[in-house]
């Protein structure tokens, strides 16, 4: 496709680019460095203090953890949702994909009040899992259950559209030859899809991460126990230990920094093999 | 598929199920009172009209950057076109934290501002700015594939027939990209009435002024009140889902207006 740089407009187009640049910098890019201005404030030993606390490994160790059993469950989820989707055709399939992409439209402090409404106190089913001795709400189960409806539309949403472009025609090749489905699975479609299901799962794990609201609902916020990285840092925030906020969020930064790269280098290199909306 | 369906109606359906049910434990008229509550009125008055406000300056900011991304070429614009999804990377509560420092009385915008007079952390307009933030991309990644796909013929013809660049945007980009724009700002009012992480920090969460609803929730699930909270929860889901249908209807009319 022709850059159109030479195209329209020749007097307005340095106007626009710097309106353009302008609002970036000040909305998007002041932020992020501001995270890492404020982080040095008392100089490199400020910025390292808190990686001295228990609490802050437990809570890198929680992180870890949850996003651990979230991307996996969902990066499987995406898979079979996309392969139902894009392989059969059933009544509903439009509401089915709608399903797919509620979670994005609902708030994330929804998402976690769901899960207390169902496991709290005075939830559906408080008082049997009470009686059980079996604990959700405040416990890591419940971060998963809450940082799984969030994430959950991430994979499914980058392999649907690829996988309806790409069509069924080399696993029905695959299976004429005799492939048992497991098979057509493992070396047929799943070679296709391996760059947007690592977009997905990217995308899917910065989220898991990062997420907030979801987890604060039904956390706790019990030290050491049950708090995530995000939720550290407003705890520390909130504890007027602004240096040490803002070098725990430096953590979380990098970690947003380092998928907009691979990000951006999985749209590069191997566009072709992204679905279309990601091409570049 | 029954993976698919499992999974779906044990993370999706069921726990939504709740949220539905939930509320009418206070029946028809608590619901109603527990809606119409001075405080949850406040509330939702300042999600939904800071996240229409922020979607409406996302549709303008949003616009110039898709613009200059695809129309210009220009040093850095690789740079600038992956920046545009920073606010989907950044945590919320790292956004959140940033942005009350610079919006802060002593932050380098915030400074600016009071020195007009004008109050940005821990005021409605803090809300605006953070929403605005965080939905910056929906309306940037909405647009730009349209404009890329504006027919060049159709715009080269116009200016040969001797249409100025006024009538050439407003005549024939426009209508062609409307519909994009309105998608992406749908989308991005829909994240910033329920955003949370982003906002609590700058809002100051003053009751009746700066109390988003989202943070209602939260402290009447505090308060052991289930129900109240489904109650916000559902009323937010609901107004949403009807001001993105009313968005819907637009696009939809937009779109066979700008075909027929």
């Amino acid at each position: 496709m022709n850059r159109p740089g030479k195209l329209h407009l020749p007097g307005w187009a340095p106007l626009i680019v710097l309106l353009a640049v302008a609002g970036m910098i000040a909305l998007v890019v002041l932020p992020l460095a501001m995270v890492f201005v404020q982080a040095l404030g008392n100089g490199v030993g400020g910025l390292l203090a808190p990686f001295r606390e228990p609490d802050t490994w437990s809570a890198i160790r929680l992180t870890l953890i949850v996003a651990g059993i979230s991307v996996p469950l969902n990066a499987i989820f995406g898979l079979a949702a996309a392969w139902a989707v894009t392989r059969f055709d059933f009544a509903g399939k439009s509401l089915l994909m709608a399903l797919i992409d509620l979670p994005f439209s609902i708030s994330p402090v929804i998402s976690g009040l769901v899960w207390v409404l169902l496991f709290g106190a005075q939830g559906f089913f408080g008082a049997a899992l009470d009686a059980m001795g079996i604990k959700v709400i405040f416990t890591v189960t419940g971060l998963v259950l809450a940082t799984v409806l969030i994430t959950l539309p991430f994979v499914a949403r980058e392999l649907i559209p690829l996988m309806q472009e790409q069509g069924a025609e080399e696993e029905a090749a695959a299976m004429t030859l005799g492939a048992s489905g497991w098979s057509t699975f493992f070396r047929v479609t799943l070679p296709n899809v391996k760059w947007a299901l690592l977009y997905g799962v990217l995308l899917c794990n910065a989220r898991a991460m990062g997420e907030f609201g979801a987890v604060s609902v039904v956390s706790g916020h019990i030290r050491g126990l049950t708090n995530t990285l995000p939720l550290h840092v407003e705890i520390l925030y909130n504890e007027y230990d602004f240096v040490g906020a803002f070098a725990v969020a430096t953590l979380l930064a990098g970690l947003g920094l380092l998928t907009l790269v691979a990000k951006s280098l999985l749209e590069w290199r191997f566009s072709g093999e992204l679905a279309a909306t990601r091409r570049h | 598929m029954a993976i698919t369906l499992t999974w779906l109606s044990l993370i999706v359906l069921i726990p939504l199920a709740a949220l539905v049910i939930k509320p009418w434990e206070l029946g028809l008229d608590g619901v109603w009172r527990t809606l119409t509550d001075d405080r949850v009125v406040a509330a939702f008055r300042l999600s939904f009209g800071a996240a229409a406000i922020a979607a409406a300056a996302d549709a303008v900011l949003g616009l110039i950057v898709a613009w200059a991304i695809v129309r210009y070429s220009f040093p850095g614009r690789r740079l600038l076109d992956a920046l545009v999804d920073l606010p989907f990377a950044l945590p919320t509560a790292v956004a959140g934290i940033a942005l009350t420092a610079i919006y802060a009385p002593n932050g380098p915008l915030g400074a600016l501002f009071a020195q007009v007079g004008i109050k940005t952390a821990y005021s409605p307009l803090g809300v605006v700015l953070a929403l605005t933030f965080i939905g910056l991309p929906f309306v940037v990644r909405a647009v730009q594939p349209v404009l890329e796909e504006v027919d060049r013929e159709v715009e080269e013809a116009a200016r040969t027939l001797g249409a100025t660049d006024y009538q050439r945007i407003v005549r024939v980009v426009l209508p062609a990209i409307l519909p994009a724009i309105l998608g992406g700002v749908g989308l991005a009012f829909a994240r910033a009435v329920g955003e949370y992480g982003s906002v609590i920090f700058i809002a100051g969460n003053l009751p009746m002024v700066s109390e988003i609803a989202p943070l209602l929730i939260i402290i009447k699930l505090e308060q052991f009140d289930y129900a109240g909270a489904a109650a916000v929860g559902l009323g937010m889901l609901v107004i949403s889902f009807v001001a993105l249908l009313a968005l819907n209807l637009v696009q939809t009319w937009l779109t066979r207006r700008s075909r027929g």
